[in-house]
């Protein structure tokens, strides 16, 4: 188990490969389709939220929240936002990116020598909520589930499956099943 | 009569304990699976699901959409349920609490979360079920409907060719919905009604027998060939694919063959609630 405490420093994340179990401690930024699109918008308003998440963590997950107690917070599908991540690492210089499913092979090639994409369990909500806590939230107007959420975290588990150095444990998957299903459908 | 405090629990229930089956079905494909990723991330997701329990909490942060099937007595209108479900929609997500879910597709409006109900009016009097799926969106995203036949897949107007359709949608989705997946499957001769009818066959009993012994045949063939596509839980390999295959056909047309496919992730969120006497008042 590898311990990564944030602000993460890129010599570390290059180190990782595909298959490290991690726990990350300190600050994520939640982000989903309407935030990337925020993101990625060319105006000076706002702009001090833009740059909060620079050389950060985004956490692809539209949580539950009552009262600022983190209630469940589990991951979304991360494929949704490939088409705005390879902007968004080369802009904001984003480390690493938490969700489930995996990405694209475009968000694969922008990763090399940056970022690491790491994986949540989907669905394990309440498991990750109760090491999560609230420290800001900005662009509520997007609603709970589409906002940035700010969380200070401990020990967040979760598992590299596409490293810094175009590895990929999906593609690994996908390889393999692929050599399945084409007896399948024979 | 009002039902709403009823519903309200039978919301709270279904987001934040999973039914039997399933939980052994997760259970059983923990013992069994090999990988150990992927058995790891099964005891996460059962651990998740200990927690969830005894903290009331939901299981997943996407509590889905309410869809609810309803068995009515004459006694009871439409009307009359249909307002105690809103009702009890917007008070559970208040109190469980449930993600507002419900955006405007024009203004992008959130408005909470709407039910879907569909309704069937029994000839039982006095008997009243309601059945609830919440469906998230991420295996959600997955489901589809194929029309056969298929010249990608080079499949046909029979069960090998709907057999096909379902290892085909698996391998598509790879780990984006959520493995281990349960498939409803529905053939038939209208996109609406395989659709309806597929989704329906999750709220089946992951280990019941179907009715029709050659689809109970088709159902045990096709789990236990989806389960070799490696997929594994969470998409990251193993052996834990699918938890169970259920399949129901119709009729179909001389021009029309669609099997519908409605793949709900490991997750699946479905609670009953049954009243006789009561109804009676």
């Amino acid at each position: 188990m590898i311990r990564l405490t944030t602000p993460l420093k890129t010599e570390d994340i290059i180190k990782l490969n595909v298959g490290d179990k991690i726990l990350i401690s300190g600050t994520i930024f939640t982000a989903r389709d309407k935030v990337h699109l925020f993101l990625l918008e060319k105006s000076e308003k706002e702009q001090n939220i833009r740059t909060k998440i620079n050389n950060g963590i985004i956490y692809h997950c539209g949580p539950i929240i009552k009262n600022n107690q983190v209630i469940s917070a589990g991951p979304t599908t991360s494929n949704r936002m490939s088409l705005y991540t390879p902007q968004l690492i080369e802009e904001h210089n984003i480390k690493a990116i938490i969700g489930k499913g995996g990405m694209s092979k475009e968000v694969k090639e922008a990763l090399k020598g940056k970022a690491v994409y790491l994986s949540a369990v989907g669905g394990a909500g309440v498991l990750y909520a109760n090491s999560m806590k609230v420290k800001s939230t900005y662009k509520k107007e997007f609603g709970m589930a589409e906002a940035i959420w700010e969380f200070e975290v401990k020990d967040f588990p979760v598992i590299v499956s596409i490293d810094a150095k175009g590895n990929s444990l999906y593609d690994k998957v996908y390889n393999k099943s692929k050599e399945v299903y084409e007896e399948l459908i024979k | 009569m009002d039902l709403t405090n009823q519903i309200v629990e039978l919301l709270r229930k279904t987001a934040t304990q999973l039914p039997e089956d399933i939980t052994i079905g997760l259970q059983e494909a923990y013992q069994k699976e090999t990988n150990s990723t992927g058995k790891e991330i099964l005891n996460n997701i059962l651990t998740n699901l200990e927690k969830a329990k005894s903290e009331s909490k939901p299981i997943c942060q996407d509590t889905g959409i309410p869809i609810f099937y309803i068995k009515r007595p004459k006694n009871i209108t439409e009307e009359e349920l249909t307002r105690d479900i809103i009702k009890a929609t917007n008070i559970a997500t208040e109190q469980v609490p449930l993600r507002p879910n419900a955006v405007d597709c024009i203004s992008g409006e959130n408005k909470g979360n709407v039910p879907i109900i569909h309704f069937k009016e029994s000839n039982e009097p006095n008997k009243l079920m309601i059945k609830l799926i919440l469906k998230g969106g991420g295996s959600e995203n997955i489901s589809g409907i194929y029309k056969l036949p298929n010249q990608k897949l080079n499949a046909h107007r029979n069960l090998q060719g709907v057999k096909k359709c379902i290892i085909d949608s698996i391998f598509q989705a790879q780990g984006k919905g959520c493995p281990p997946y349960i498939v409803g499957v529905a053939v038939g001769s209208c996109i609406e009604e395989v659709a309806h009818n597929s989704k329906q066959q999750l709220l089946r009993k992951i280990d019941d027998k179907n009715i029709t012994p050659i689809l109970e045949i088709l159902e045990k063939k096709t789990l236990n060939e989806l389960n070799k596509l490696n997929i594994g839980p969470l998409g990251l390999g193993g052996n834990s694919t699918c938890l169970g295959v259920k399949i129901t056909s119709s009729i179909s047309h001389p021009a029309s063959y669609f099997v519908g496919i409605s793949i709900s992730c490991w997750a699946l969120r479905k609670g009953t609630l049954k009243l006789s006497e009561e109804v009676k008042s």
